[in-house]
C-alpha cells in the first residue's frame, strides 16, 4: 500500500477491532488461523460483513453476507464511498491532510448511485448502504481480502477500490484499522520483500531509480539491469512472440496453474531450453530439458519466509532432503560457478546478512533476534527496533510524514469473459479447507473431507436444465470443455457455479478459465469465466 | 481523529500469604499465577494457558482460610488478604484421592512425566481399589487416516471440547455426553468422525494431556513398536501452505515426521493450526517413490 506491498494490520488487530470487511475471501478455509483471530474479534463484539459470491463458511459467520455478482467489486465500493461521502462521512481532516486527489475521486464516484450499484452488482441498495454507513461510522475497521479481490483482469483497480474506502475514512495507520491483503502462499509476501517482482529489488526498492540500485552494484560488484522485467503472463506473451527462449522456473507448475492451460503448455512446450527446479517432477517438470531436484524450502533447508502480516519468520531443517535433491542456494550458487561467477557457498544466514545490508526495511532482522521474537513485522530498520505492528501511522502525524497517500480514480469494468445466451454460467473457482492450490502437495495425504472434484452448481440451475444431483455433464468456456459431474451447492446463487484447482488430474478447471490479465499485476482472471453445461446425451463434442 | 490505543485498566498489586510467605500479587491473577511466581509446583490437568479454565479436574485444589471447600487455583482468583496452603494434608488428601480415582479408572500410562511425579509426590495409590475397580477401558476408535481417539485413556479433562468449540477451532464437533461415570466425549449422536462436523484440525490433540486423542502416525507406530521419542528430535519452521505464518513443530524420527504441533506461545497460532499444517507434510517425504 502506498509504496510498500504488505498488509498493514497485525492478526492481533482483528481480534480487538469493531468491523471486519472480508471481502473475496473465504478466510474460514484459506486461511484457517488467521480466521480464529477474526472469530476472537467476533467474539470480542466485531460485526463481520462477508462480501463474496458464495455463501462460504466464512459468510455463515458474517452479520452482514453481501453476495455480489463476480467481478463488480469496485461498482460496490464507489457506491459505499459515495454513500459515506453524502452521509457526512468522510473523514475531511484526515483527506485534506494526508490525502491527494480527492476532488477527482469524489466526482469519479458520484454516478455510483444505489440503483446503479445494484444493478451492477446484485446487492440490495439497502444492505450496500447499511455496510456503507457502518463502516463510515465505525471507530475501527479493517478490510481483508484475498484472491476475490485479485483474480481479476483489473486486480490492481479492485485493490485501489478498497484503498480508497480506507483514505476516504481515515481507515488506515491506526490500531484496529488496515488494508489486508490476506496471502495465499507461504512466502508470496516474502517473494515480493525479496523483489521478486519485475520492478522492485530487496526491500520494495525500485529497479529503476539508479540511486536505490547503486548500493546492490556496489556490493555485487556489478550493473543492475535498470528497466524493470517481465511478469508472469508477459513473459506467456513473449514467449508467444518468439522472443523469450529459454526459461528457468523455481517451484512454480504453470503447466497446471495457468489459466488457458493449453496455451500455456503449448508455450512451454515449445522453448528452446526449460529449465524446472522443483521438489517434485511436475507436470511443467516433465516438460523441461532440465530438472533440477531441490530440497523442501520449510523442511529441509534453512532461510525466511514472511507472512501476511509482514511477519519475517525463520523455516529451518528438520529433514535430510532425498538423495540428489539439493538446497536453493546451492545450487543457485553451483549454476553461478558454471557460468564464471564463484560466489563460494554461502549459507542462509549469509545470503540473509547481506539483503539486511541491503534492504533498509530488513536491517534489525538477524536470526537471532528472528529466533528470540518469534519473528519480526517489518519494517525493521535496526537491531534495536522491535518492528511494526501496523503500517503508516505517518499519516497521523502533523504535517503528514513523508507522501501523501494519493485516492485513485478506479471505474467498474466487468469480467472480460462476458455472459452470453451460448454461455450463461458464471464458473468461478476458489479453494477447499483440506487441499492447495494444483494439489501437488496435499494430495499425498489422506484427507477425510476430499470429495472427488464436481462441478458445484445451484439445485435451481440444475432444475432448470434437468441435471440430477451427481450426473456427468459437459461443462464449455469460448477456450476448451471438460466433463465432470455435478454436485448441487446451496450456498450458490442460479447462474453461478463453482471449481477448485485441486484436482487437474480429474478435472482441468483451466482448460475453462481465462487467461485475461491484469495488465498491472500480471494476475488471470481465474474467478470470472463464461460457461455453458451440457447434459451429456445431448452435448455436440 | 486518531484514537487512543486501551491498553487495560491500571492494576494494584495485592498482599497475599500462600504457605505462611508474604506475597505481592498483581489483581487479577489466578492462585495457579501466584503459585507460580513463587515457584511452587501446583498439578494441573484441565488447564492450559491458552484455553479458559473449566476447572473440572480439581487436582490443582488448595486451601483458602475461611473457605468452607478447597477452591481450584486454576480459576479462583487472588483477593486481598488471602490466606492459601497449597501443600497441607487436606490439600495433599484431595489431590492424592483425585490421581488415585483417575489412575484407578483411565489408562494414564502416557501422560506427561510431571503427572507421575505428582503420582508419587502425593503417594497415589491407585491400584488400592482392587482389581474390581471400574474403569472406562473400551478398544480404540479407528476411523480416519488422520487421527484416532483413545477414550480409554480420556480423564474428561474438557480440553479437547474448549479446543474445538469458542476458545479456538469454533467447530463444535465434540461436546461431553452423559452423567457421572458414564460422562464421556462424544461427537454428536456418536457418530463416526467422518460423519460428524470434525474439519480435522487436530487441534484437540493439541492439547489433549493423557494421548487419548493421537496422530494414526503415532498410534501405528505404537502399536509397531516403532515409536522412540528418544529418537526423535522437534524442529521449529513455518507451514508450507497459506500465507498466515503458523509455526509448526516437526517431531522427526528416523529422517520422518512423524507428529507436528504448534508451539503454545506463538502470537500466530497459540498452538492450532489447520489441517494442512497438522497433517499435511507427507508429500515432502513421499519423494522419489513414484
Amino acid at each position: 500500500m502506498f509504496g510498500a506491498g504488505g498488509g498493514t494490520s497485525s492478526y492481533r488487530e482483528a481480534e480487538e477491532t469493531d468491523l471486519v470487511l472480508l471481502w473475496g475471501s473465504n478466510a474460514r478455509e484459506t486461511h484457517p488461523i488467521f480466521f480464529h483471530h477474526l472469530l476472537r474479534g467476533v467474539r470480542n463484539g466485531a460485526r463481520l460483513v462477508a462480501v463474496d459470491p458464495r455463501r462460504t463458511t466464512s459468510a455463515e459467520w458474517a452479520d452482514l453476507w453481501l453476495g455480489i455478482d463476480v467481478g463488480s467489486d469496485i461498482a460496490l465500493a464507489n457506491a459505499m464511498a459515495r454513500e459515506i461521502i453524502h452521509a457526512g462521512l468522510a473523514d475531511r481532516e484526515f483527506i485534506a491532510r494526508a490525502t491527494t486527489g480527492y476532488d477527482d475521486y469524489a466526482k469519479c464516484v458520484e454516478p455510483y448511485t444505489l440503483e446503479r450499484a445494484e444493478a451492477e452488482t446484485g446487492v440490495s441498495a439497502a444492505a450496500i448502504r447499511e455496510v456503507a454507513l457502518e463502516y463510515g461510522r465505525t471507530d475501527r475497521a479493517m478490510i481483508c481480502w484475498t484472491l476475490g479481490i485479485t483474480e481479476h483482469h483489473n486486480a490492481v483497480d479492485n485493490v485501489l477500490a478498497l484503498i480508497n474506502l480506507a483514505l476516504l475514512t481515515g481507515k488506515v495507520g491506526r490500531y484496529g484499522c488496515g488494508l489486508n491483503p490476506l496471502r495465499g502462499q507461504n512466502n508470496v509476501q516474502g517473494g515480493g520483500d525479496m523483489g521478486a517482482i519485475p520492478n522492485r529489488l530487496p526491500g520494495f526498492q525500485d529497479v529503476e531509480d539508479p540511486e536505490k540500485r547503486a548500493p546492490f552494484e556496489k556490493a555485487w560488484k556489478a550493473v543492475v539491469p535498470p528497466k524493470r522485467g517481465y511478469h508472469l503472463s508477459q513473459m506467456f506473451e513473449s514467449m508467444e512472440r518468439g522472443e523469450m527462449k529459454a526459461v528457468y522456473i523455481v517451484g512454480e507448475n504453470p503447466a497446471r496453474s495457468e489459466a488457458d492451460q493449453t496455451r500455456a503448455v503449448r508455450l512451454l512446450s515449445s522453448l528452446d531450453h526449460l529449465v524446472v527446479q522443483d521438489i517434485f517432477l511436475t507436470q511443467t517438470a516433465e516438460l523441461a530439458h532440465v530438472v533440477l531436484p531441490a530440497a523442501a524450502g520449510w523442511a529441509e533447508s534453512d532461510g525466511t519466509v514472511t507472512s501476511s502480516e509482514r511477519r519475517v519468520q525463520r523455516v529451518r531443517r528438520a529433514l535430510d532432503p532425498p538423495a540428489g535433491a539439493r538446497d536453493d542456494i546451492e545450487i543457485i550458487s553451483e549454476l553461478a560457478r558454471r557460468l564464471g561467477c564463484d560466489w563460494g557457498q554461502p549459507t542462509a544466514e549469509q545470503v540473509w546478512d547481506e539483503c539486511r545490508s541491503l534492504s533498509p526495511m530488513h536491517t534489525g532482522m538477524a536470526y537471532a533476534r528472528l529466533d528470540e521474537l518469534g519473528g519480526i513485522q517489518w519494517p525493521c530498520p535496526d537491531e534495536s527496533h522491535p518492528g511494526t505492528q501496523f503500517l503508516h501511522a505517518r499519516l497521523w502525524k502533523d504535517p503528514v510524514e513523508g507522501p501523501r497517500a494519493p485516492f485513485s480514480v478506479v471505474e467498474h469494468d466487468p469480467p472480460v469473459d462476458k455472459l452470453t445466451e451460448e454461455f450463461p454460467i458464471r464458473l468461478t473457482t476458489g479453494r477447499r479447507l483440506d487441499s492447495f492450490n494444483t494439489g501437488v502437495q496435499t494430495g499425498a495425504y489422506s484427507s477425510p473431507l476430499r470429495q472427488r472434484e464436481a462441478l458445484l452448481l445451484s439445485p435451481a440451475d440444475g432444475a432448470r436444465l434437468g441435471i440430477a444431483d451427481g450426473e456427468r455433464v459437459r461443462a464449455s468456456s469460448r477456450r476448451g470443455s471438460v466433463e465432470v459431474p455435478v454436485r448441487f451447492d446451496a450456498t450458490l446463487r442460479p447462474g453461478l457455479a463453482f471449481l477448485t484447482l485441486h484436482f487437474p488430474d480429474q478435472v482441468a478447471t483451466n482448460v475453462l478459465t481465462i487467461d485475461a490479465t491484469d495488465p498491472k499485476s500480471g494476475t488471470a482472471e481465474f474467478k470470472a469465466s463464461a460457461i455453458r453445461v451440457d447434459k451429456l446425451s445431448t452435448s455436440v463434442s | 481523529m486518531s484514537s487512543p490505543v486501551f491498553v487495560g485498566v491500571p492494576r494494584r498489586m495485592l498482599q497475599v500469604s500462600i504457605d505462611g510467605h508474604d506475597v505481592q500479587v498483581m489483581e487479577g491473577m489466578t492462585i495457579l499465577d501466584a503459585c507460580g511466581r513463587l515457584g511452587i509446583d501446583t498439578p494441573t490437568l484441565c488447564n492450559l494457558e491458552t484455553l479458559t479454565p473449566v476447572n473440572v479436574c480439581r487436582v490443582c485444589v488448595v486451601e483458602v482460610e475461611g473457605s468452607r471447600v478447597l477452591v481450584p487455583a486454576c480459576s479462583r482468583k487472588v483477593e486481598p488478604g488471602m490466606k492459601i496452603q497449597t501443600d497441607s494434608e487436606r490439600v495433599r488428601h484431595s489431590r492424592r484421592l483425585v490421581l488415585e480415582l483417575l489412575g484407578s479408572s483411565v489408562d494414564m500410562s502416557l501422560c506427561a512425566p510431571e503427572v507421575h511425579g505428582w503420582m508419587s509426590r502425593y503417594g497415589a495409590q491407585p491400584q488400592r481399589f482392587g482389581p474390581g475397580a471400574a474403569t472406562v477401558a473400551q478398544p480404540v476408535k479407528v476411523d480416519n487416516d488422520l487421527y484416532v481417539r483413545d477414550y480409554s485413556r480420556c480423564i474428561l479433562c474438557y480440553k479437547c471440547v474448549e479446543a474445538c468449540g469458542v476458545d479456538a477451532q469454533n467447530t463444535f464437533a465434540i461436546g461431553v455426553a452423559g452423567r457421572g461415570f458414564e460422562a464421556h466425549i462424544s461427537t454428536e449422536f456418536t457418530v463416526g468422525l467422518p460423519e460428524s462436523a470434525c474439519v480435522y484440525c487436530g487441534n484437540c490433540i493439541g492439547v489433549c494431556p493423557t494421548g487419548a486423542l493421537m496422530f494414526k502416525s503415532e498410534h501405528d507406530m505404537r502399536q509397531a513398536d516403532t515409536w522412540d521419542e528418544n529418537k526423535q528430535h522437534v524442529t521449529e519452521t513455518v507451514c508450507p501452505y497459506c500465507g498466515v505464518g503458523c509455526m509448526l513443530e516437526l517431531h522427526v524420527q528416523d529422517n520422518s515426521i512423524v507428529k507436528v504441533t504448534s508451539p503454545l506461545d506463538h502470537s500466530v497460532t497459540s498452538g492450532h493450526l489447520c489441517v494442512k499444517g497438522r497433517f499435511g507434510f507427507q508429500f515432502v517425504q513421499r519423494r522419489g517413490s513414484g
